[in-house]
């Protein structure tokens, strides 16, 4: 069984690297928001830029991450064609105009309304992903959680997602050992079986690995509460980084960007997409 | 028997139970992926963690165990949050747990009607109606393909959270002592 190494978080000592937890999150969080709220082609345009000026900067290993890159541009091609199949109209609906490309039936005509919306929402997935990429590439794992409790999130929802993280291999491991121990003993989990028999040998695998794990949530939880976990209303974080000159700079600029995309949006556009064709 | 609050108690138990629950949800998404009859769509067994753990832990365990599971799953995958979906996620969990205060599988009972009524309510409002509309109000899908995609994955998922839920609450129940299997003489 492969192993996955998506996720591996390794410090290459950028100025994006150098930048507070906290200060990664809000700025994912505001630019991400600033991509999901607009249609306008000119603007999502300017944000793709901007991520992969990013990740140029972060020096993102693209070529490692191909794979990846690859199984989107399937999904999204894949979404492509069911969004003409389903509703090959939209289009017209959105812009309220009809500039026809070629006819196949009075349902299935391609319009370059239809080709602009669609061509519109490819360029915003493309947007938002390099900036999910980028965020889980640049931040320090222990960080993450001391940067959702600067964002306010109650601390003990911040520790759900640190041990998460932090047990998540350990996981991934005791699967890999029980799907490999029921496979000696005869039970098949390949494509080979049928969908029958692999629902079977899966419940096979799930009840070891969720009673196993249950036993494991008593170790860590008396652990936990033998520190004193819980006891106070707050709490404090060993790798929080305090912020300095460069994260307020950084917000500052992405909070600018946030603005001017919501302007640009509810005060120039005054619609959710960009209509050239008026 | 003592009286359960709605919403589980918040204890540390709790909260690690919630975490590595969310750690197991992000496993079985990422690895367990049975091809269902129709296209590009899993069964995605995941679900049936939520459930279980909703009826073992309460709501709001079980909303974190949705939340935190897929939104990790979905960085991890590399292709950014979808937001709308994970919500929906985390909105089923939340109606799975709420079946936490007419369950006893601590004392070893089998979940009964409750468990299948909330789940079923919070299968349907979060594929139906929650992912649906909040991928037409954050990502103007058209109206046609987001229903057709909610529609397909409320019939799958509700199977696989009813039927892996089911199997692994009676399995648990299964290792509880019954409270009144003692009889007084």
């Amino acid at each position: 069984m492969k192993k996955t190494k998506l996720f591996s978080y390794v410090d290459k000592g950028t100025i994006i690297h150098k930048l507070s937890g906290l200060t990664k999150l809000i700025c994912f969080l505001l630019l991400s928001f600033a991509s999901m709220f607009t249609y306008d082609v000119r603007v999502l345009l300017i944000l793709l830029a901007i991520s992969l000026i990013i990740s140029y900067i972060a020096k993102f290993p693209f070529r490692r991450y191909k794979i990846v890159f690859i199984y989107f541009l399937v999904f999204i091609l894949f979404n492509f064609f069911l969004n003409f199949l389903l509703a090959p109209g939209y289009g017209e609906e959105l812009f309220g105009t009809r500039h026809v490309i070629f006819v196949i039936n009075d349902y299935f005509t391609l319009t370059w309304e239809q080709m602009f919306y669609q061509f519109a929402k490819l360029i915003k997935y493309l947007c938002i992903m390099p900036l999910g990429l980028m965020f889980f590439f640049t931040i320090d794992p222990s960080e993450f959680a001391s940067s959702l409790n600067g964002i306010k999130v109650p601390y003990k929802a911040c520790t759900v997602f640190a041990l998460a993280l932090r047990y998540f291999p350990d996981i991934q491991r005791d699967f890999t050992n029980i799907n490999l121990a029921q496979q000696a003993r005869g039970i098949d989990t390949s494509k080979k079986a049928s969908l029958k028999q692999r629902i079977v040998s899966i419940s096979k695998i799930l009840l070891p690995l969720v009673f196993s794990t249950l036993d494991r949530v008593e170790l860590i939880s008396n652990a936990m509460e033998l520190r004193g976990y819980g006891k106070a209303k707050s709490r404090t974080w060993y790798s929080y980084r305090h912020l300095v000159k460069r994260d307020h700079i950084a917000i500052a600029v992405c909070i600018l960007i946030f603005v001017t995309v919501l302007f640009m949006r509810y005060f120039v556009v005054k619609d959710l997409f960009w209509n050239p064709f008026i | 028997m003592e009286k359960k609050s709605f919403f589980g108690k918040l204890d540390v138990k709790t909260i690690v139970a919630t975490a590595l629950g969310a750690a197991l949800f992000l496993v079985l998404f990422y690895f367990v992926k049975i091809p269902s009859p129709a296209p590009n769509t899993n069964i995605q067994i995941a679900y049936g963690i939520t459930t279980f753990f909703g009826a073992l832990f309460g709501p709001i365990s079980a909303l974190l165990v949705g939340f935190a599971g897929h939104a990790l799953n979905d960085f991890l995958a590399g292709f950014g949050v979808w937001w709308s979906w994970v919500i929906a996620s985390a909105v089923a969990g939340f109606f799975a747990g709420c079946a936490y205060k007419y369950c006893d599988l601590e004392h070893g009972k089998r979940p009964g009607k409750m468990f299948f009524i909330f789940n079923i309510v919070g299968q349907f409002l979060a594929w139906v109606v929650i992912a649906p509309v909040l991928d037409i109000v954050m990502y103007a899908e058209p109206m046609e393909t987001v229903f057709v995609q909610g529609l397909v994955s409320f019939v799958i998922d509700t199977l696989s959270a009813l039927v892996v839920g089911y199997i692994l609450c009676v399995a648990y129940a299964a290792t509880r002592s019954s409270s009144s299997s003692l009889d007084k003489e």
